[in-house]
């Protein structure tokens, strides 16, 4: 219940900060990609902003074993710069600027997008329905060294 | 304009807290994509609750605090060839890249992780790159 709690919070913190942030607006992130037209830095103060309780969050973990509903920390991360890092990276830059929308804006925005939200958030899904088989393609055809 | 990276700033801090919270109370990195994409492949049905719930308190926020604002809008283009397409990408693109802007943006730039680091210069590249193709050369966003 505990654990239930908690990503209930953490949700509503997340969705509250990119409404007010003003990153459910496709213009505003756009705007921010758009550096040869009226460019908007609003992108940056808020990546900016969020790095703050972030970084802390990363140092308090420092000295932690276990979460406080005892589930177990993230691992470091893994160094590992593979063509599926930068090959979806690419991608997903492409449709982020193409129509303004991440993952995490797109469910913030359910209850205010309108249709043109949905097909979005619909082709989003379907495409990750689609993502392993295609994972899977560029495992094998990239053979491990 | 300055009033709006003031918005920016507290809805960052907001995001963030977000995440500090998910973080060291269930020991889980907020990524979007990861906590979406883990319940439509099935790779996280494990913990589909959770994600469930956490994916209802983003949705819920923004509906409750709807009245203090005076419009809200997404303004989304209506042109649906280039939503599909985008959201295509978008799915695609941060499940193979295991991340997107929470994920490798936040949390991940946040406590120096190289990949979040290089995927994140990556993503905005190409997105800077594709306003610049379709909007500026061909005209279509």
């Amino acid at each position: 219940m505990a654990r239930l709690l908690i990503a209930f919070i953490a949700g509503g913190f997340f969705g509250a900060g990119l409404l007010i942030s003003g990153m459910t607006d496709t213009t505003k992130v756009q705007g921010w990609l758009d550096v040869f037209g009226n460019w908007d830095p609003t992108l940056a103060f808020v990546m900016g902003g969020a790095m703050i309780p972030m970084a802390i969050a990363w140092l308090v973990r420092r000295s932690r074993t276990m979460s406080l509903t005892g589930l177990a920390l993230p691992p470091p991360p893994s160094r590992e710069i593979d063509g599926k890092l930068i090959g979806g990276s690419i991608l997903f830059g492409m449709g982020w600027g193409l129509a303004g929308l991440c993952p995490g804006p797109s469910i913030a925005a359910l209850s205010y997008g309108g249709p043109g939200l949905y097909a979005f958030v619909a082709a989003m899904l379907a495409g990750m329905l689609i993502a392993p088989t295609l994972r899977a393609r560029l495992d094998r055809t990239v053979p491990a060294e | 304009m300055p009033i709006d990276w003031i918005w920016g700033l507290i809805g960052g801090l907001l995001i963030g807290t977000g995440g500090a919270v998910y973080l060291l109370g269930n020991g889980r990195i907020m990524g979007a994509s990861g906590i979406i994409g883990g319940l439509v492949d099935g790779s996280g049905w494990s913990t589909a609750l959770e994600r469930v719930v956490f994916l209802v308190g983003v949705a819920l926020l923004p509906m409750l605090l709807m009245p203090f604002y005076r419009e809200v809008s997404t303004n989304i283009t209506d042109n649906y060839p280039v939503l599909l397409a985008a959201g295509l990408l978008v799915g695609i693109g941060t499940r193979i890249a295991n991340g997107c802007t929470s994920g490798h943006g936040v949390c991940g730039m946040s406590r120096l992780s190289l990949r979040g680091i290089v995927a994140t210069l990556i993503y905005i590249l190409a997105g800077g790159i594709g306003v610049l193709l379709f909007r500026h050369l061909l005209g279509v966003i």
